[in-house]
C-alpha cells in the first residue's frame, strides 16, 4: 500500500515534497479557507502545509485512490488527532475494498507511538469490528502490550472492554488482571477490571459466585498494603446492595482489627469500620480497645459512642478532609448514637 | 506562592490568538475552536473578553459550520463533531450572539446523535463516550430544545456508567475517572437528575483525590493535575461537597503552577503552559471563589452572569 512517497521515517531516506512527486502533478493543492477575515488565520508552514492543502483537494475531490489512501497515511503521520483524515481514509478503505490486515499494521505502526489519541482507538474498533470475532485475541494481544507500557491507559483498557463483550476471549482475563496487580498493586486499573470480569464474564458465574473467593484475595491484598485505596473500595463492591452479608461477614471486623494493630496508615480501616457501624454492626470488645486506644484527646467522655470517636480520630489523622470527618460525626445515624 | 497574575495570563492568552506559525498551533489547528473556547472563557472570568474583536471571533465560529448537516467543525472546512459545536454555541452565547445561529438547525443535528440506548455518538463514525452525552446535554440545554431528545433514556444510559466506588466511566464497566465524572455529574445536574448520584459516596471518592502537594488528581496514585482543579472541583459544586478538600491547598497548588514572567497555567508547577491548562486553574480558582474573578457555572462551564442571561434573561 505505502507507495515512494510514504514519509521518511519509514524508509530512512529523505522525503520528496508531494508537488514534486509526479503522480500528484494533475492535482491542485486547496489551501486552508480561512474564514471571512483573515485575522484569525494559521500561517502554516513547511510539510505540514504541503500535506494538508493536497489533503484537502483530493478530499474536495472525493477521490477515493489508492494515492489518496497514502496521502492520508502521511497526514495522520503528520497529525493523527484530526478526525477529517481518519474519516476520509475510511471511506478510501470501504471504495478500495482495501486488505484490512494490512490496514492494521498501519494502525498498530501509528497506534505504537500515540497511544492516547481517540481517533486511533476509534479507527482500530471500527476494524475490529469489520474483523469479526477471529481478531479477538489478536486485540488483546495489542492492548496488552499498550498497557505493558502505561497499565493505566484509558483508551487501551476502553478498548479492551469492549473487544470482550463484542468479540470475546475472555479466557484468560482474571489471570491478566492478576498479573497486572502483581507488577503493581495500587493500579486502580486493573481493579477496576476484575470487577468487570468477575461482574460481566459469562465463564464465571457473576458476582455471587466469585465474591467468596474475591473476598480473600482482596482481604490479601489490603494486608500486603493498608493505605492502598482500591482495594477497599473493591471490597465494598463485592457486597453491593448486600448489607446483610458485609455486616455478618467475620472477615471484614478481622481485618480491620488487624490493621489497626499495625503501625500502617489507619485511615481506611477506620473509614471501613465506620461504614459497618453506621449500617448497624455491633462492635466486640476487643475492637473497641483498640479504637479507644487510638484516641488522641483521652480528655472527652470515655462512654462516646464508637463511630463518634473514630470520626474524631480521622479528622486528626486526616486533616486534608477534616470536613469530610466532621461532617460524618455530625451526620451519624441516630439509632447508634 | 504568591497571587494570580491576572494581567499577565490575559497578555499570554492573547499572544496565543496572534501566534499562527509555530509547532503548537499547527497541531492544535483541527481544535481551534475548541482552543477559542478555553481561552475566551478564561477572558471573560478574568473580565478582559472586550479585548478581542467579538465581531471576527463570532464570523470565523460560524464560518466552522458545516452547512449540510448543521454541527460544526473544529475549524474551517473540517467535519462536524459534538464536541466543537459544543464549543461554537458556547463562544456565541459569551458574545451574547445566538440570533446568528439557526438553532434549530443546531439542535437537529446534536438530537440526530442520539443512539436507541440512551447514549449519544460524537459524530457520523459513531463513537460513544459519556463526554458526548454531556456536549449534546450542555448544548440543547443552552439552546432551549432539551425537548428534541429522549433525556430519560440519556440519564439512563449515563447512570448505567456508574461504577461501584460512586463515580463514572465513559462506557458502562469504564474506570472512574475525574474527567468523565464531570460530564456525567453535569449531565444528571442540567436535565435535574441530580438524585441518581450517591452524593457522599462520590464526595469521598472525590475529596480522595486531593494529593499531599495540595493538587488534584484524576484517578487513584495518578499524579495531580492543574486540569483536575476543574474536573473534580465542578462535580464537588454540583453535588454541594467542596468543602471535603482543603481549599487553602488547591489554590495554592494552581497558583504556583503559574508562569510568573510569561503568564499561563501549566499542569504541574515548573512545566510549559497552554492555554488548555490557562482554562483549567482560572476555572478552579473561580469556583474557589478567589478575590477579582467572575464566578462560572459548574455544569455549563460558562461565566454565571452568561448563564443567567440565557435562562433568566438577566
Amino acid at each position: 500500500m505505502s507507495s515512494s512517497s510514504s514519509s521518511d521515517d519509514e524508509l530512512g531516506g529523505a522525503r520528496i515534497p508531494i508537488g514534486q512527486r509526479p503522480e500528484w502533478s494533475d492535482v491542485r493543492p486547496v489551501p486552508q479557507d480561512e474564514g471571512p477575515r483573515p485575522v484569525v488565520a494559521i500561517a502554516y508552514s513547511g510539510e505540514f502545509r504541503e500535506t494538508m492543502d493536497y489533503f484537502r483537494a483530493v478530499y474536495l475531490a472525493g477521490e477515493r485512490s489508492p494515492r489518496a489512501l497514502d496521502l492520508t497515511g502521511e497526514a495522520i503521520e503528520m497529525n493523527p488527532g484530526n478526525y477529517t483524515i481518519w474519516h476520509f481514509r475510511r471511506l478510501v478503505l470501504e471504495a478500495l475494498n482495501v486488505d484490512l490486515l494490512k490496514e492494521r499494521e498501519f494502525v498498530d505502526h501509528t497506534a505504537s507511538h500515540n497511544s492516547k489519541n481517540y481517533q486511533i482507538w476509534h479507527h482500530r474498533r471500527w476494524l475490529a469490528e469489520k474483523l469479526g470475532p477471529e481478531a479477538a485475541n489478536r486485540e488483546h494481544e495489542f492492548t496488552r502490550s499498550v498497557l505493558a507500557l502505561d497499565a493505566k491507559n484509558y483508551h487501551a483498557w476502553s478498548h479492551r472492554q469492549w473487544v470482550l463483550q463484542a468479540l470475546g476471549g475472555w479466557e484468560n482475563e482474571l489471570d491478566y488482571c492478576h498479573q497486572l496487580l502483581e507488577d503493581d498493586i495500587f493500579n486502580n486499573s486493573a481493579w477496576n477490571q476484575r470487577y468487570f470480569v468477575i461482574t460481566k464474564s459469562p465463564l464465571l458465574g457473576g458476582l455471587q459466585a466469585m465474591r467468596d473467593s474475591e473476598v480473600d484475595y482482596t482481604i490479601e491484598a489490603i494486608l500486603a498494603n493498608p493505605q492502598n485505596e482500591s482495594p477497599w473500595r473493591y471490597l465494598r463492591g463485592l457486597y453491593k446492595g448486600e448489607t446483610n452479608l458485609l455486616l455478618n461477614d467475620n472477615r471484614l471486623t478481622d481485618l480491620c482489627l488487624k490493621v489497626l494493630k499495625t503501625d500502617c496508615s489507619r485511615v481506611l480501616a477506620l473509614s471501613l469500620l465506620l461504614d459497618l457501624l453506621c449500617n448497624g454492626l455491633q462492635p466486640s470488645e476487643e475492637l473497641k480497645e483498640v479504637v479507644e486506644s487510638m484516641r488522641h484527646d483521652r480528655s472527652e467522655p470515655s462512654n462516646a459512642n464508637l463511630a463518634a470517636v473514630i470520626c474524631s480520630i480521622l479528622e486528626a489523622m486526616d486533616p486534608m478532609r477534616l470536613n469530610y470527618w466532621a461532617w460524618r460525626r455530625s451526620n451519624l445515624p441516630s439509632e447508634i448514637c | 506562592m504568591g497571587e494570580l497574575e491576572a494581567e499577565k495570563h490575559v497578555q499570554y492568552i492573547l499572544s496565543v490568538e496572534k501566534r499562527k506559525d509555530d509547532f503548537e498551533s499547527l497541531l492544535m489547528e483541527h481544535l481551534r475552536i475548541n482552543g477559542a473556547y478555553w481561552g475566551l472563557t478564561t477572558l471573560d472570568l478574568l473580565r478582559k473578553i472586550e479585548a478581542v474583536d467579538s465581531d471576527e471571533v463570532v464570523s470565523w465560529v460560524m464560518s466552522c459550520q458545516d452547512q449540510d448537516c448543521g454541527g460544526f467543525g473544529g475549524n474551517v472546512g473540517h467535519d462536524a463533531h459534538l464536541h466543537y459545536t459544543l464549543s461554537a454555541v458556547q463562544i456565541l452565547l459569551l458574545f451574547d450572539r445566538l440570533d446568528i445561529l439557526d438553532i434549530d438547525k443546531v439542535s437537529d443535528y446534536v438530537a440526530g446523535l442520539q443512539n436507541e440506548d440512551g447514549s449519544f455518538s460524537g459524530d457520523i463514525w459513531g463513537e460513544v463516550d459519556t463526554r458526548f452525552s454531556y456536549c449534546a446535554i450542555c448544548c440543547l440545554s443552552l439552546l432551549h430544545r432539551l425537548d428534541k431528545i429522549n433525556a430519560e433514556k440519556a440519564v439512563d444510559y449515563i447512570v448505567s456508567c456508574k461504577n461501584l466506588d460512586g463515580g463514572f466511566g465513559s462506557i458502562p464497566g469504564g474506570e472512574s475517572h475525574s474527567g468523565q465524572i464531570f460530564c456525567c455529574v453535569g449531565a444528571l445536574a442540567i436535565t435535574g437528575s441530580l438524585h441518581h448520584v450517591d452524593r457522599d459516596l462520590l464526595g469521598w471518592w472525590l475529596c480522595e483525590r486531593q494529593c499531599k502537594d495540595g493538587g488534584l488528581n484524576g484517578r487513584p496514585e495518578k499524579l495531580a493535575d492543574v486540569c483536575y482543579s476543574w474536573w473534580v472541583l465542578s462535580s464537588l459544586t454540583m453535588i454541594d461537597r467542596v468543602h471535603w478538600i482543603d481549599r487553602e491547598k488547591l489554590a495554592a497548588f494552581i497558583l504556583n503552577c503559574q508562569d510568573r514572567e510569561n503568564g499561563g497555567i501549566s499542569d504541574r508547577p515548573d512545566n510549559a503552559v497552554d492555554v488548555f491548562h490557562t482554562y483549567f486553574g482560572v476555572a478552579g480558582l473561580s469556583l474557589l471563589e478567589y478575590p477579582g474573578l467572575k464566578p462560572i457555572d459548574p455544569a455549563y462551564a460558562l461565566p454565571v452572569d452568561v448563564v443567567n442571561r440565557i435562562f433568566f434573561g438577566k
